[in-house]
């Protein structure tokens, strides 16, 4: 039998032995997933409908303002589809990042009753959004078919890539809000209107292009970088640029790194002051 | 030898009062302050670094150290306060010490409230797998204990209703039902089975003690309730304003606590200046003692007038404020009656203990002249002390908590030949 030792000692920071804590408790986060996919469509008529119907309709809006009555360039593409897989996993990072936020506050009274790596509410969380997209995706397929697009075989390699990226930003950015959101509960104030902003400055409803030789200073915004991406391998919109993807790629890191390292440092008190 | 099982050394655990107290700070008062006094948020920033700062600390553990070797069943008992909880929440790993080191072997399961993350959504088939998750079991396990926990729950009919249609007696049984199947090799539970109907708490008892004795498990148990305590656990450590004051013998300890003066008065009434100023009796102190294991009632006072008309006594009520009785200095036969002085007088009273139940008694200090006048009338902000009162329920085995009533008596039966 496997012998189970358990020091229990006032809190140091970041261990790999973490990691391998999240991995074992995995039946539980898979319970956690589970639980708000479950919830979140109890006593509702259309079900996980709702995952495909919320950036269905963005887009028919989108499409009919910006696209047919604005005439926002769409780099050659229909608007509908361009905007499409701008908002599939624009709505993937918004609502994950949200969620994650709230994520601690949301389940306290499970924190400050039983012990498992907090990270699972997170990663949970996240889940549960990308289990939305992949419904929410089938609409896109649906277009890519009606327009007649067929993603190259790098397109269909990359897109992977980009929701790790995607990922990684939602968590990153989410766990470091989510500490702060234990202490100040500010947080869930600003950020929804922090997310509308970001929506503007990230080109979704508009192509990155259109800022001429300063775009790389979005790039940054690694939202930005997984957008026109996903446009350039499956639309075929422009050349997939790879420096803008290793800068998305960068930047998300260094997000995860610093939400993480918050994430770990507050870690420890959540239960006392929550 | 074997090695122990948990081993605690010199555990500590520090809060900062201030933090607690706020609850949660708003960001915008923060700023505003860094604006208003950027120079004073600059001092007080640079003394917390430097650890000048004069935040107010509490530990509400101090020092701990014991060992426990597998299989005992341990019941950790105090005040409200004293710290139990934090302790418990230390070894669950909720919150960490902040000082000293626990070394555990073997999986941990902790009990701290009944239900944790149950969703009222969700159907009672479903919260028993993610409430059983939630406490740390696996799935293959729930599967092979399902047909069990929901049998001890008794709720067959409703396992496909979502629990928010669940009376709350349903609720707890559920909920300590799939509880009660982990199986950790130690077990923390929290004062959990103060809820739930009598008939489930007895269930409850017994299922532990099954647990224990035929399984082997180590138990870690906090509770109130003294016959549980005593029907349960072999050790017992009893925590006293976050220090551990004494481990030992179930026995011994609950003796010592409940004997403690300090852990049944929650509350002394002194006459601060010119209160209650009358011709007759001045009240000055107001308190329990006790004495070879005796409650006492003591009314200290300065007699301004001896006449045989005045009765000094007290009135004492249970938590839903009914009167239980009055009870005055001339209560027993005039050659008994204590002789009252001028000036100082302690005079003191047994309190009933055999009849009172276990909880919370509301005592009055009241005076009158026989018949005629109220010097001090009961119910009108007069002296008042409380006092937490837990009855040692040993006489009989069936006899292990409080019991319904406003009395709570050990009467005598026989059969009739």
């Amino acid at each position: 039998m496997k012998e189970y030792v358990t020091v229990i000692k006032p809190k140091k920071l970041f261990s790999f032995a973490d990691l391998k804590e999240v991995w074992d408790y995995k039946e539980l986060l898979y319970f956690f997933t589970w639980r708000d996919l479950k919830v979140r469509y109890k006593q509702t008529a259309i079900g996980v409908l709702w995952a495909v119907f919320q950036p269905f309709i963005t887009m028919v809006v989108f499409s009919l303002f910006f696209g047919a009555l604005l005439k926002v360039p769409s780099d050659g593409v229909p608007y509908p589809i361009f905007v499409y897989t701008g908002l599939l996993f624009w709505q993937f990072f918004s609502t994950a990042l949200s969620d994650t936020s709230n994520v601690l506050i949301v389940n306290q009274a499970i924190i400050t009753k039983v012990y498992f790596p907090r990270l699972l509410l997170p990663l949970s969380t996240v889940a549960t959004k990308f289990i939305d997209f992949i419904v929410a995706a089938v609409i896109l397929v649906g277009m890519m078919i009606y327009y007649g697009y067929t993603p190259n075989l790098i397109g269909l390699l990359i897109i992977p890539l980009l929701l790790l990226i995607t990922f990684m930003a939602s968590v990153g950015l989410g766990l470091f809000l989510a500490s702060i959101n234990v202490k100040y509960r500010d947080v869930r104030y600003v950020l929804p209107f922090f997310i509308q902003i970001l929506l503007f400055v990230t080109p979704v409803i508009y192509p990155a292009g259109i800022l001429g030789k300063y775009s790389w200073i979005l790039a940054l915004n690694p939202m930005m970088g997984v957008i026109q991406s996903a446009r350039a391998a499956l639309l075929g919109t422009t050349v997939l640029n790879w420096l803008l993807v290793s800068i998305s790629l960068f930047a998300t890191a260094s997000i995860l790194a610093i939400g993480i390292y918050t994430f770990k440092k507050t870690e420890h008190y959540f239960a006392d002051i929550i | 030898m074997e090695q122990p099982i948990i081993t605690i050394k010199g555990i500590g655990k520090k809060y900062n009062i201030t933090h607690q107290r706020g609850g949660y700070v708003a960001l915008r008062d923060v700023l505003t302050n860094i604006l208003k006094s950027p120079l004073n948020f600059l001092k007080y920033k640079a003394k917390e670094i430097v650890g000048l700062d004069k935040k107010e600390e509490f530990w509400a553990l101090r020092d701990i150290n014991f060992t426990v070797n597998k299989g005992e069943v341990i019941g950790i008992i105090g005040r409200n306060g004293a710290g139990k909880s934090t302790l418990l929440k230390i070894l669950s790993q909720i919150t960490p010490p902040t000082t000293g080191e626990i070394k555990i072997h073997g999986r941990v399961g902790s009990l701290l409230e009944v239900g944790t993350g149950f969703h009222p959504e969700l159907t009672g088939r479903e919260n028993i797998f993610l409430n059983g998750a939630i406490l740390g079991m696996k799935k293959t396990e729930i599967i092979k204990k399902f047909d069990e926990i929901v049998k001890f729950a008794d709720i067959e009919k409703f396992l496909d209703t979502p629990v928010k249609h669940y009376s709350s007696g349903m609720y707890v049984r559920l909920a300590f039902s799939v509880a009660a199947h982990m199986e950790p090799d130690i077990l923390i539970i929290d004062e959990v089975l103060a809820v739930g109907d009598v008939e489930f708490q007895k269930k409850c008892l017994g299922k532990m003690e099954d647990i224990t004795k035929k399984e082997g498990r180590t138990i870690l148990f906090v509770s109130h309730n003294m016959g549980a305590i005593g029907q349960l656990c072999d050790k017992t450590m009893l925590i006293e304003n976050g220090k551990l004051i004494k481990f030992g013998k179930t026995d011994e300890v609950v003796e010592k606590y409940l004997s403690d003066p300090k852990e049944v008065t929650l509350e002394r009434w002194e006459n601060e200046g010119d209160k209650f100023n009358n011709e007759y009796f001045k009240p000055e102190k107001f308190y329990i003692s006790t004495e070879e294991g005796e409650i006492f009632v003591n009314l200290e006072g300065e007699i301004r007038k001896t006449t045989p008309d005045l009765t000094i006594g007290y009135a004492i009520y249970s938590e839903d404020n009914t009167l239980l009785y009055w009870s005055y200095q001339t209560d027993s036969k005039e050659s008994d009656w204590p002789e009252l002085k001028m000036g100082g007088n302690l005079i003191k009273s047994k309190l009933p203990t055999e009849i009172l139940n276990s909880g919370i008694y509301k005592l009055e200090l009241i005076a009158s002249l026989y018949f005629k006048e109220w010097i001090i009338a009961p119910g009108k902000d007069n002296p008042t002390i409380f006092i937490n009162f837990s009855k040692i329920f040993d006489k009989s085995k069936y006899w292990v908590q409080k019991r319904p009533g406003a009395l709570a008596i050990s009467n005598k039966w026989e059969i009739k030949k």
